[in-house]
């Protein structure tokens, strides 16, 4: 997809592997249904929820348990054979992308939620258990897991560490990094340990922090103990149509100022309202310019409280329709519209792409203006979903990915989008993580001595350089004679 | 609203940088020292020359409307919640003020969170980016300004708990929080047992609780939130409301220990206490507590505490001495051999010859 200064033979520098011979190991630790090697059964695997990046793996192998995964990675790190974990595959940054001469883990056979502490308001799971699963089996002690990514029936709880995945509450409950207590990891070289604690500290380094969202480039999560809440005893949305993306972000700004924390805070434009309309008959205002779905939630008598100041400081700021939610059912049908909003879009074209930069969001108004200039420059559609809360923008490029020059351009146009967020003092991606995809635009927000930093940490961890390799933080001039990916995908 | 005037004061972190470039050449270690107010605590005593930052102050930036502030790190707790407060916000984290002498940068190199940690999340969970210096005097930025950034590894909140061993922190990026409409608190007569098993129950239910701690003889839950919530659960949890002295303050401030003190020599002869950070569930040690933090889930204990190691690990947490003691011996809990190793590796990666405060955290690191 890009060009690159270096010859195929000088990135794929990797030892010469008696593949034979590992794979004969790999059969006294798996069962042979857990070792995938045939070309079409490693099809799926090929990418993960971002289409644009595919790489076949030379094997793929789905251990049962925390053993079998030490073992592998043990043998992997022996002879130098990259390790590349996925758990559901549902990332949207081509982080799961496989490495053509490496192990894909897929860890998805480790999916057993193995304690649930009602008083200690905890969870141990498997990184394979699903992210809204753990929810339902906390729900009968009226408790839940508060991050939710809107592929939260699919994803995995290790992805969403790998990622520091967020969701539509995060505003107000955090990401994955304020919602862990404790991971089991396998280290790069083969080594099981524990960081963080069954308590809110650990002690030495914040070890925690850094495994979180990093990629699967600092080791394989085994393990995982969740934070729990109490279900909120209510939640409601208000929805408001606008005229203009200006009177909606103001309004994003009023309710913010009034001293109200909303568990949820989403706004999306016009193609976008409409796209969800169509798809889910939500009741959105398809004429509005720009809509707001305000969601707060608590005890009774807050969510009265707060739905009634919500409601006119929206009235206030020009909303031209103002909805409340009337029950449980009516409020997830106004959800409904904004979780599917991406499939919705979807059906538009052929292809989308969906970025992810983060920006302050009093630029929200600038930046939409510079998108849809964008636009029309790149000659794509867009839509925009965005976080409205924490400012973290989704614009979903529309793209017919069999048309290479289409591809192009969608390429060329979220790389501007991304440098753009950098450039009002945002980053290039607030929750889908920096995978393959983002490593061209780390330079626009890190220094050279910072990507120098981030590298050295990655060698604290993996000092052979073995997990994910290619991903994550771009690999330095310094390195490159380790572990690159074949030069289609290179960043240079 | 905008306050560029607070950075009047000189930019200092050239100067740091170069100090700690000819440190390194003469290999000669360097504490770095803001405030002084937590010299005696939490690590071990302090090695080397000092390094004083307290003249690198001022608020850079503060965005009320994108909660968000950033500060140089001298700049004093204090400061930072006299402007957060004009504005009806606050660090929601609480970090102690301890005579107006903490500072940003210090709070979050020791990481010290208030009495609302449990629910509102500790001073590292607040922390959106930082810059720093390493110890080969690189000027560093990590994180930003926004409320969500997964690009690159986390260094900003490596920062939090790691005692200035990892770079030297000249700005910090908070952030900060509406205040709460009410705030209101009950206090219960109730035994340390009997308080731990209530504060458990309280924290499951969904009702606007904020605070849970037990000290002497008496159990404190503190409400925050919609007034009309915070009203309607103080009818419901009955108990008797005591709006007039802050227990909160105190427990912020860490008033209790009686170690708290400028006094080198008085220190060294107070008795030893203990910070025990467990599961909120662990079963209390056979030895009276000095006050119950965090819904049970942070203990503190005075004088002898060898009876606390087991009770401690069946917890599945850590113990510490908090200040007191020989502070030459190892002050924080040991890591099994993994961890050491990744710990020795982070160290080295981000100051390879060990000037930034070597041995606070660990004799070792």
């Amino acid at each position: 997809m890009t060009t690159s200064v270096q010859s195929q033979e000088e990135s794929l520098s990797l030892p010469i592997v008696d593949k034979h011979g590992l794979l004969q190991q790999f059969s006294q630790i798996l069962p042979s249904d857990c070792i995938i090697t045939e070309e079409e059964s490693l099809r799926p695997f090929e990418c993960d929820g971002l289409t644009l990046y595919k790489e076949m793996p030379w094997i793929v192998l789905l251990p049962q348990n925390t053993d079998q995964v030490q073992r592998i990675v043990q043998l992997c790190y022996a002879q130098s054979v990259p390790v590349v974990a996925r758990g559901a595959g549902t990332g949207l940054c081509a982080g799961a992308m496989p490495h053509p001469e490496g192990v894909l883990l897929v860890l998805s056979k480790l999916d057993q939620i193995l304690t649930i502490d009602p008083l200690a308001r905890s969870a141990r799971v498997q990184p394979g258990v699903t992210n809204l699963s753990i929810s339902q089996a906390a729900s009968k002690h009226q408790l839940y897991y508060a991050p939710d990514p809107s592929s939260q029936i699919a994803c995995s709880i290790g992805g969403n560490v790998a990622e520091n995945s967020g969701g539509v509450h995060c505003l107000k409950y955090g990401l994955t990094v304020h919602n862990i207590l404790e991971l089991e990891i396998v280290t790069a070289e083969g080594d099981i340990t524990r960081i963080g604690n069954q308590s809110l500290d650990a002690p030495g380094y914040d070890l925690l922090a850094l495994m979180t969202g990093s990629e699967g480039l600092l080791g394989i999560v085994t393990e995982v103990t969740v934070k729990l809440l109490p279900t909120p005893e209510l939640a409601r949305v208000v929805m408001a149509g606008f005229d203009s993306v200006d009177e909606a972000g103001n309004a994003v700004a009023g309710i913010i100022a009034a001293g109200i924390i909303p568990a949820g805070l989403e706004m999306m434009d016009k193609l976008a309202i409409q796209a969800a309309e169509d798809f889910a008959n939500a009741g959105y205002p398809r004429n509005a310019q720009a809509l707001l779905l305000c969601e707060v939630d608590g005890t009774v008598e807050e969510v009265d409280a707060h739905t009634a100041r919500v409601e006119a400081l929206l009235r206030d700021h020009g909303a031209s329709s103002v909805t409340v939610s009337r029950d449980e059912a009516h409020r997830a049908l106004l959800w409904q519209g904004r979780k599917s909003a991406f499939p919705a879009v979807g059906r538009l074209s052929p292809d989308y792409y969906c970025m992810d930069g983060t920006i302050p969001r009093r630029h929200v108004s600038h930046v939409l203006r510079e998108i849809s200039r964008l636009s029309q420059k790149y000659d794509l559609l867009v839509a925009n979903v965005f976080h409205a809360g924490d400012g973290n923008l989704h614009p979903l490029i529309l793209f017919n990915g069999k048309d290479p020059d289409s591809v192009h351009r969608a390429e060329l146009f979220g790389a501007e989008i991304l440098e753009l967020s950098v450039a009002v003092g945002g980053c290039i991606t607030g929750e889908h993580g920096v995978g393959l995809e983002k490593l061209r635009q780390m330079p626009a927000q890190f220094s050279t001595k910072e990507l120098e930093q981030l590298e050295d940490i990655k060698h604290a961890f993996d000092p052979a350089l073995n997990l994910n390799p290619g991903k994550g933080v771009p690999i330095l001039k310094r390195c490159q004679e380790y572990r690159a990916l074949p030069d289609r995908h290179q960043h240079d | 609203m905008r306050y560029p005037t607070d950075i009047s004061m000189t930019d200092c972190s050239q100067a740091f940088a170069e100090r700690i470039a000819d440190a390194r050449a003469a290999s000669k270690p360097l504490y770095i020292q803001a405030g002084n107010s937590k010299r005696l605590w939490l690590g071990r005593t302090p090695e080397g020359e000092t390094l004083d930052v307290s003249s690198h102050t001022g608020i850079v930036d503060y965005q009320p409307s994108e909660l968000v502030i950033t500060a140089r790190a001298g700049t004093t707790i204090a400061e930072i919640d006299a402007a957060t407060a004009k504005e009806n916000q606050y660090l929601a984290c609480e970090p102690p003020r301890l005579s107006d002498r903490a500072t940003l940068g210090g709070s979050l190199a020791c990481n010290l969170s208030g009495p609302g940690r449990l629910w509102a999340g500790a001073l590292r969970d607040h922390v959106l980016g930082v810059q720093l210096i390493n110890g080969k005097a690189e000027c560093l930025n990590f994180g930003g300004q926004v409320m969500k950034n997964v690009a690159g590894y986390d260094v900003s909140r490596l920062q939090a708990g790691a005692l200035g061993t990892l770079g030297l922190i000249t700005q910090v990026s908070m952030k900060v929080l509406p205040k709460p409409e009410a705030t209101t608190t009950l206090c219960f007569e109730l035994n340390a047992a009997d308080a731990l098993q209530q504060m458990q129950m309280r924290a499951m239910e969904p009702r606007p609780l904020s605070g849970a701690a037990w000290l002497n003889g008496v159990m404190f839950l503190r409400l925050s939130g919609a007034e009309a919530a915070v009203r309607h659960t103080e009818k419901l949890w009955g108990g008797e409301r005591d709006d007039e002295h802050s227990i909160w303050l105190d427990l912020q401030e860490l008033s209790f220990l009686s170690t708290y003190t400028d006094d080198t020599s008085a220190v060294t002869h107070c008795a030893p206490v203990f910070r025990q950070s467990v599961a909120p569930t662990a079963p209390l040690a056979d030895m009276p507590p000095l006050m119950l933090n965090w819904a049970g889930a942070q203990r503190w204990y005075e004088g002898d505490c060898s009876a606390l190691q087991t009770n401690t690990a069946s917890g599945g947490g850590h113990l510490q001495c908090f200040s007191g003691g020989n502070r030459s011996q190892e002050m924080a809990p040991a890591l099994d051999s993994t961890q050491q190793t990744l710990h020795r590796r982070v160290k080295a990666a981000i100051d390879p010859d060990g000037i930034l405060n070597p041995g606070r955290l660990y004799s070792w690191l």
